[in-house]
């Protein structure tokens, strides 16, 4: 019973997620104290040397930091399980309440950014494929490298600097708006990140567009297709596209589970208080329970997303299905 | 991150030089704050900063950016001027008894807390007793080491007797960490909700987003011209100047002159402001080579100041002595080397019997201030030159602070805040009890003496010639070796009208800007 049950593929994938999970907060935890100093010391920097020892005491008490470290460790994961996430003790408020709300601003700028990055990617990778080695490839080529290779920092922050000097556009310095408060003014904050991060994934897809449409191409059945005198648009559309979707899929959602963590730095250089920034601000202060939590909210949704993309090819290829 | 917290230890207690900078409309019709401020209409500023307070508890507050929040919300019984004097703030008047030994402050009437309610001697009384009570943990503590007992004689006066004289007193409590809490409130309430006294009070707060201060109608003083004051969190420090171009953000501080001067242009001036902090090579005495006078010698003599200013720091800053505030200023030529004299070094350290050299083991932070690194690599290239070898050893500022704080280290190169009142500032390093000393890693009874002595003088002639004696006997033993001062950039859109940048980048006078 037990044995059929394991051979059902998405209670595997369930199980290998949370055995995932488990290592990741164990990890994060670990490291987390591996890093020198502690919430004290980063709170009052070279002053924490001021302190006497009962007032270290009585900080360290407060912070909970006197505790074992196996006791630390089990009374977070305990109390994740309730749904409390921690407290940040430098915004006065639950870690829960901070990632609901940074959140959503990620995952509106991840998917915007996969939007930018196909639209930019699949084209261009067609458009390669469509003529291997000639010049329209090696300008696809060229673009994708760019995209590779110029760091999100300098993109962002020359179009930050451009815009902002030369046509005054630059909604990211005002503060930041809710989709739902300001739809219109938030639109105008993500266009610049979305952007930069999509111009920066747009050339993997790129890349495996080419790949995956040159390999289809060679197959016997776009041949016969050809002869039974399939119209060329329905066969690069139907035939060729339709059956390179699978890698395609694959890589967006890869793309896409490292977004929700990645986007760090675009976030920190446009301002958005997304969850990247998050966990870079609680590094900084040493806030123990939020990077803990936020870690593993951040992978939690990356194998959700890799799940669903399990299940996207499903649909996309039966062949996948019958495995 | 937190700019150089090294840097916010100064903005603790450090407050402003440069009232010369004052910064003025170069071309438009020079404004007067005080006219110009009579006839605003307020208006809503928004500054932008690189992080937002990492706590709005004022006793506990050493950020650079919740100082700077802090200050204005909650007062403090003296306050600073911009020129760094001493003056009145919720104590109108002071009064020292003839020994030195009491202290009675006349607390100022009418004035009442964010809430609503008065503010009295019962709440001096409190704060002053809370402060100094460990269990509280508040950073200024030690500044009340010598308040023995704090009485609150009647509604508007406190009295504090005092188990040694203290001339520094007066200015220790003008710090945002000596600000003056309501005797109703408690720690947990005032850190999502400021109670102060200050010329503004909070009015929203969006973590890691912004912090929204009101103008405080029911202020003692003048009340504040800005309806406003948005604290905005933009992370990036260039993402602020493009901010600050396209008129979104109209104030900030920088203290890297590479991006302030990308700040400068048609709409946005940027005022330069010397600072208190000071960056040293920080000699531990009490260990190995370094427990050789002439061996220290030998290294402050092998160092040319200005050199390492010009690699490390564009020579941006001033060759400084030990004592960086104005009115105690150390002068930068009185010290043996005031040049570099690599003949000298040598001379230093035959006598010390080390011709074949010595090897200072050195920690140097990363991450906490732009120059560290260079200084440290600076330094070492002219050490080498005397024979004396720097074995640097990099660390992320956390692992730094760690050290430092344990004074595991022969060297450190550092930024260390610094303070208007000497004794504030070099008390707790240089004296054998100071809680410092084992980091600062020098002490003698000569300047144990001395120290006492700049304490129980009130004459303020008489104590700059003390702390010039402090500042010879430090440099005469190359306790530490001093090198320089920084700047910081205080960037305003030229809408801004009244604001007068002080050391550091302290907002004090925020209360007096407005908007055109």
């Amino acid at each position: 019973m037990f044995r059929q049950l394991l051979r059902n593929s998405v209670l595997r994938r369930i199980l290998a997620a949370l055995g995932t999970l488990f290592g990741v907060a164990v990890f994060v935890f670990l490291m987390l104290r591996a890093i020198p100093g502690d919430q004290i010391s980063s709170g009052l920097g070279t002053e924490a040397a001021a302190l006497t020892p009962a007032q270290r005491e009585a900080l360290e008490a407060y912070y909970g930091l006197d505790q074992p470290l196996v006791v630390q460790f089990f009374s977070w994961l305990g109390n994740i399980f309730t749904g409390n996430l921690g407290f940040s003790s430098r915004a006065q408020t639950s870690v829960l309440d901070l990632t609901a709300a940074a959140l959503p601003v990620t995952f509106e700028l991840a998917i915007f950014s996969i939007v930018i990055a196909l639209a930019i990617g699949i084209p261009l990778g067609m458009l390669s494929a469509s003529k291997p080695d000639s010049f329209r490839d090696g300008v696809g080529q060229v673009v994708g490298l760019a995209g590779l290779s110029i760091p999100a920092f300098l993109l962002g922050t020359a179009l930050l600097a451009i815009l902002a000097q030369s046509l005054g556009f630059n909604p990211n310095g005002q503060g930041y708006a809710r989709l739902f408060d300001d739809p219109l003014l938030n639109l105008q904050q993500m266009l610049l990140p979305s952007i930069v991060l999509g111009f920066g994934i747009a050339a993997p897809i790129m890349r495996t567009t080419r790949t995956a449409v040159l390999e289809i191409r060679a197959n016997d059945f776009i041949r016969t297709a050809k002869a039974k005198g399939v119209p060329p648009r329905r066969l690069q559309v139907r035939h060729v596209l339709g059956n390179a979707l699978v890698p395609i899929v694959t890589m967006t959602g890869l793309q896409f589970g490292y977004l929700l963590g990645g986007a760090v730095v675009v976030e920190q250089i446009f301002s958005l208080p997304g969850i990247g920034r998050q966990v870079l601000l609680g590094i900084q202060q040493k806030e123990y329970a939020l990077v803990q939590s936020t870690v593993l909210v951040i992978a939690l949704a990356f194998v959700i997303v890799n799940l669903l993309t399990d299940l996207l090819y499903r649909v996309i290829d039966p062949r996948v299905r019958a495995a | 991150m937190s700019t150089a917290r090294w840097a916010s230890l100064g903005a603790l207690t450090a407050t402003g030089v440069a009232a010369a900078l004052v910064i003025t409309g170069c071309s438009a019709p020079a404004s007067n704050p005080s006219e110009g401020g009579s006839n605003a209409s307020g208006g809503d500023l928004v500054i932008g900063v690189t992080s937002d307070p990492d706590t709005l508890f004022p006793w506990k507050a050493t950020q650079f950016q919740a100082v700077n929040v802090l200050q204005n919300l909650y007062g403090t019984l003296t306050e600073f001027d911009e020129e760094l004097n001493v003056v009145p703030g919720l104590a109108e008047s002071w009064d020292v008894s003839d020994d030195g030994l009491t202290v009675t402050f006349h607390l100022r009437e009418g004035v009442t807390f964010a809430d609503g309610s008065a503010f009295d001697s019962a709440d001096v009384k409190y704060s002053l007793d809370a402060i100094a009570d460990e269990a509280t943990a508040a950073v200024a503590a030690s500044s009340l080491a010598s308040v023995a007992a704090v009485e609150a004689t009647d509604e508007s006066t406190v009295t504090l007797t005092l188990s040694a004289p203290d001339a520094a007193l007066p200015a220790n409590l003008a710090v945002i960490n000596m600000a003056m809490l309501s005797s109703d409130d408690t720690e947990e309430a005032l850190n999502t909700t400021p109670n102060g006294t200050g010329p503004f009070v909070l009015e929203d707060r969006s973590p890691s987003q912004s912090l929204t201060l009101a103008k405080n109608d029911d202020y003692w003083g003048d009340t504040a011209l800005l309806d406003s004051v948005e604290f905005r969190v933009i992370p990036d420090e260039s993402s602020i100047v493009s901010a600050m171009q396209s008129g979104n953000v109209q104030l900030a501080v920088f203290d890297d002159p590479l991006v302030a001067q990308t700040a400068e242009g048609a709409n946005v001036e940027v005022a330069t402001t010397p600072q208190l902090s000071y960056h040293a090579l920080q000699l531990n005495a009490t260990r190995g080579d370094l427990a050789d006078v002439n061996v220290r010698l030998a290294m402050q003599c092998a160092i040319d100041r200005q050199e390492v200013l010009d690699t490390a720091a564009l020579g941006e800053g001033e060759v400084t002595g030990p004592i960086t505030s104005p009115a105690f200023k150390s002068d930068p030529e009185a010290r043996p080397c005031p040049e570099r004299d690599l003949d000298k070094a040598a001379e230093y350290l035959k006598k010390a019997g080390k011709e074949d050299g010595v090897t200072v083991k050195t920690i140097v932070s990363q991450g906490e201030y732009a120059t560290s690194v260079n200084e440290a690599q600076n330094l070492k290239a002219q050490l080498a030159d005397a024979n004396i070898t720097l074995d640097l050893e990099v660390l992320e500022s956390g692992a730094f602070v760690d050290r430092w704080i344990a004074a595991d280290f022969d060297a450190a190169v550092a930024l260390n805040g610094g303070r208007p009142d000497p004794d504030g500032m070099y008390g707790r390093y240089f004296t054998s009890t100071g809680n410092l000393n084992q980091v600062a890693g020098y002490s003698s009874p000569e300047l144990d003496a001395l120290f006492a002595e700049g304490r129980e003088t009130a004459d303020p002639e008489k104590r700059k010639e003390i702390y010039a004696q402090v500042s010879e006997n430090l440099e005469d033993n190359a306790a530490w070796i001093w090198l320089f001062t920084s700047y910081t950039y205080t960037a305003t859109a030229s809408t801004v009208d009244g604001f007068t940048p002080m050391a550091n980048g302290s907002l004090q006078y925020l209360r007096t800007t407005s908007l055109q």
